[in-house]
């Protein structure tokens, strides 16, 4: 341990000695390792679990309602499913949870409170929403299963949503008028955003990898799916329509897809069970003549319906190639100025081992300087990525509030910095250490 | 100028000058991609949309009330649009070039009996459309006031197999022309839809770009004789001189609520701001391409420099010799040059190799064409450049080494 503080000590020497050659290492690491952990640190938040130690459990049942013919079954069913299908499958109540999903934008105002009208992104779901995604309150709580049963007018806001209309203060047991209906709002979310917005998260593979999007804000009004339809009767977003709908069909029957349906299923049994059920379920509907394709069921888990969807946009991801290849030919740079620095050095390191310095002794010693550089190199990524992440919020994505840099990317910053370094430092100090001794002492 | 002893000397270096050639032709690779990246984002944010762009400004309105008085709130509405001053048209359109979010596509036929459509193509509908966005009519006529069919109608005639209640004309690009009758007028042509649904060309417009989905042909656009009103999605779209826009989006604006105070206004905008932020993605991302290369290129200039720095400070002693010996100036300084024009051809012929090898890779992942043949030279001849003017610095502190170092210290 003396012997690393005595490295330390002539590291430090070293590096004083020649400034500029310092410096352009430090630099080449810094913009290296600055460049790579900006677009690492979008990667990182990007495509992480929004649901860690849950979404194992959560999926996503697909039926194909879709009438066309297929004959080389090569169609993937539809991101969305259909009205019947989606309530169909809810209404049985198999899984430990379920919860639809559907879509729809509204006119909404605070009667009692004196602001212009403004379009709500609203979502219907049921109850079994707020427990199975673990969303927090800030005020109230969620509906109960009966009110998606006695289609109850009632109404969970967003935190952003709650202080736009009420300054923040608790809100619960006020009227909202959304459409042409009253509804009252029992539960204030606290701040809550996913990343991506998983729940509502469809197209990805029609998006030609400009998925920014999913990385939006959840939506402001959450209401009972029943009660929602009975607000709004032009029925949710449809994702596709396999023929254009007539004129005032109403969305239970109409030849759209526009419904969604999440699971919550504990072990692999149910699982199992789930997937039976809703093939059966595809099967009798066959029968009944209302599906054509039965056998085309699929039940992927919250992490592969996010890769199904490819949801980390393509530009970040050719970014961060970008990056790392920069941090390539930032590495080349520092091997080489390291080479130079060492072997410039051939004499004091031959007198050295002259004086009974062994190889190894000199070879730590080398990395140790490496070493050095790479912590100073990181100290200025880390600045430097900081500076990144800021330009980057500036951009006008739907991601840009989320990106902060977070403890473990912080620590990645200097423990890759330290490995590029000693990285770049081991061929040059490997060199060092063969330095031939005789020849040395003689240009002396 | 002698390179055999250069040589020589290179290979007493192999690992400096292996570093160096690796670092060239990786800077090289990747600044040629980069900058076949940028050329392509800036040829789409170039890309023509067909319309006057800087005489457009849109109001969309969400919809408010119930469907059946649609249609004649429509008529006050435009009526009331149209007697703001300095409004030279209006129309209620259903989309715009280059705009995100919802746009009307199909696949078309050639040929009723056809299986698969022979080309996928946006739908432009609204009244008075074509002249609004100002495209300009290069065959055939705009569409008469008979012609036009209400959405919803449209849509009842197409599910009930009515083909009378349907429009029979439509409007086409050139470009589409072009791809479905090469050579030929397209006028008076049947296109079909759907079930063998027969639709006529009336008309040909220069040009007129998707809304998006722009990979699937970008001026493979078609107009329909169908009219719209806000309850179908539809939004308002005003053309008048470019210095009265903002003027004029207000009074829009203070017409509309006069007719209807009540109404939410989701969209207010003049087209070059909708234009600027379907492309805000490609902008920034040109942004960060340009960053990129110009950091890789200094960082490559730096490790020439220090390199060639080191070598210069170890081989003073053997440039001395040679300045004793009988070696001017202008001999070490080209020494210096020549070497590294030599190790920069290395790494220029290794970085083409890659470059094309990451052009193939970005082919396969990003859809991206082939990386063009002209890119090669430029980018040899700018790594050169950079090179001798990297080394420059180095070489003339070489060729200033005085003769009587190599009498020190022997």
């Amino acid at each position: 341990m003396s012997m690393f503080g005595y490295y330390l000590n002539l590291a430090l020497r070293s590096l004083m000695r020649n400034k500029m050659l310092t410096a352009l290492m430090v630099i080449a690491i810094a913009v290296g390792i600055g460049a790579s952990m900006t677009t690492l640190t979008v990667m990182h938040l990007l495509s992480g679990d929004p649901l860690p130690g849950r979404s194992q459990h959560i999926f996503y049942p697909q039926v194909d309602p879709s009438p066309l013919p297929d004959p080389e079954n090569t169609h993937k069913p539809w991101d969305m499913m259909d009205y019947r299908s989606a309530t169909d499958l809810w209404s049985a109540h198999r899984a430990d949870r379920q919860a639809l999903i559907g879509r729809s934008a509204l006119r909404l105002t605070a009667p009692d409170m004196n602001q212009p009208p403004l379009m709500a992104q609203v979502l219907s779901t049921t109850s079994d929403f707020f427990p199975m995604f673990a969303v927090p309150f800030q005020y109230g709580g969620s509906w109960q299963p009966q009110d998606d049963q006695q289609r109850t007018r009632v109404a969970v806001i967003s935190s952003d949503l709650n202080i736009k209309l009420f300054g923040g203060a608790n809100s619960v047991g006020r009227t909202l008028r959304l459409k042409d209906s009253d509804v009252r709002i029992i539960g204030v979310l606290a701040p809550w955003r996913p990343s991506p917005q998983f729940y509502d998260l469809v197209g990805g593979r029609f998006s030609n990898g400009q998925t920014a999007d999913f990385y939006s804000k959840p939506q402001e009004v959450f209401m009972p799916f029943s009660s929602s339809l009975d607000i709004n009767t032009d029925g949710f977003m449809a994702f596709t329509c396999w023929r254009a709908p007539d004129p005032g069909t109403s969305m239970t029957t109409s030849p759209c897809v526009s419904v969604a349906l999440w699971v919550e299923l504990g072990n692999a049994a149910k699982v199992a069970d789930y997937k039976a059920f809703i093939t059966d379920y595809a099967t009798q509907q066959k029968a009944l003549g209302r599906l054509t394709h039965a056998d085309n069921t699929r039940m992927p888990s919250l992490m592969q319906w996010l890769d199904f969807n490819q949801v980390v946009p393509s530009d970040v991801r050719l970014q961060t190639w970008l990056a790392f290849a920069f941090l390539l030919i930032c590495l080349f740079n520092t091997v080489g100025l390291l080479l130079a620095k060492f072997l410039r050095r051939s004499g004091e390191i031959g007198v050295r081992r002259a004086l009974g310095a062994t190889r190894g002794a000199v070879l730590t010693q080398c990395l140790v300087e490496a070493g050095l550089i790479g912590l100073i190199g990181g100290f200025g990524g880390w600045l430097l990525t900081l500076l990144g992440l800021a330009l980057i919020r500036q951009q006008p994505v739907a991601y840009a509030d989320l990106l902060h840099l977070d403890s473990t990317m912080f620590l990645a910053t200097f423990v890759m910095a330290i490995v590029a370094s000693l990285l770049a430092g081991a061929v040059p100090a490997w060199r060092a250490s063969r330095v031939a001794l005789g020849l040395q002492l003689k240009t002396l | 100028m002698d390179i055999l002893p250069i040589l020589s000397t290179l290979r007493r270096h192999k690992i400096t000058a292996w570093l160096l050639i690796l670092e060239i032709a990786l800077t090289c690779a990747i600044v040629c991609n980069a900058v076949f990246l940028i050329s392509q984002r800036l040829e789409r944010m170039n890309l023509p949309s067909g319309i006057a762009e800087h005489e457009l400004v849109q109001v969309q309105l969400a919809n408010i009330g119930n469907r059946s008085d649609a249609e004649a709130r429509a008529k006050t509405d435009l009526a009331a649009l149209r007697q703001i001053p300095g409004v030279t048209q209006v129309a209620l359109v259903f989309q715009m070039p280059f705009t995100d979010g919802g746009s009307s596509n199909s696949g078309i036929k050639l040929d009723p009996q056809q299986q698969e459509d022979t080309v996928d193509v946006t739908q432009y509908m609204g009244e008075n459309l074509l002249s609004t966005l100002g495209t300009r009519l290069v065959a055939g006529r705009d569409f008469r006031p008979d012609e036009f069919v209400d959405l919803d109608a449209a849509v009842t005639a197409l599910h009930s197999g009515n083909l009378k209640g349907l429009p029979q004309v439509l409007v086409i690009t050139q470009m589409l022309a072009e791809r479905l009758w090469p050579g030929q007028s397209a006028l008076g042509k049947q296109i079909y839809l759907g079930q063998g649904l027969p639709f006529r060309v009336v008309g040909v417009v220069a040009h007129l770009a998707r809304p998006n989905r722009l990979s699937k042909g970008v001026e493979y656009s078609t107009v329909w004789p169908i009219s719209m009103n806000v309850a179908q999605g539809a939004s308002f779209l005003i053309r008048c001189a470019p210095q009265e826009r903002e003027r004029v989006l207000k009074s829009a604006l203070a017409a509309l609520k006069q007719l209807d105070p009540n109404r939410v206004v989701l969209q207010k905008r003049t087209y070059d701001e909708a234009r600027h932020a379907f492309f805000a993605n490609d902008r920034a991302m040109t942004g960060i391409l340009v960053g990129v290369c110009l950091a890789l290129l200094i960082v490559t200039a730096l490790g020439i420099v220090g390199l060639a720095s080191f070598w210069v400070a170890q081989r003073r002693r053997t440039i001395g010799v040679r300045r004793a010996l009988g070696a001017t100036r202008a001999n070490i300084l080209q020494y210096f040059q020549t070497e590294n024009f030599l190790l920069a051809t290395i790494g220029i012929v290794i970085g083409m190799a890659l470059a094309f090898g990451i052009n193939l890779f970005l082919m396969q992942h990003y859809e991206l064409p082939r990386l063009p043949a002209i890119y090669f030279p430029v980018g040899a001849i700018a790594l050169w450049v950079i090179g001798q003017l990297a080394v420059l610095g180095p070489a003339l502190r070489a060729a200033a080494v005085p003769p009587v170092v190599a009498t020190r210290s022997v």
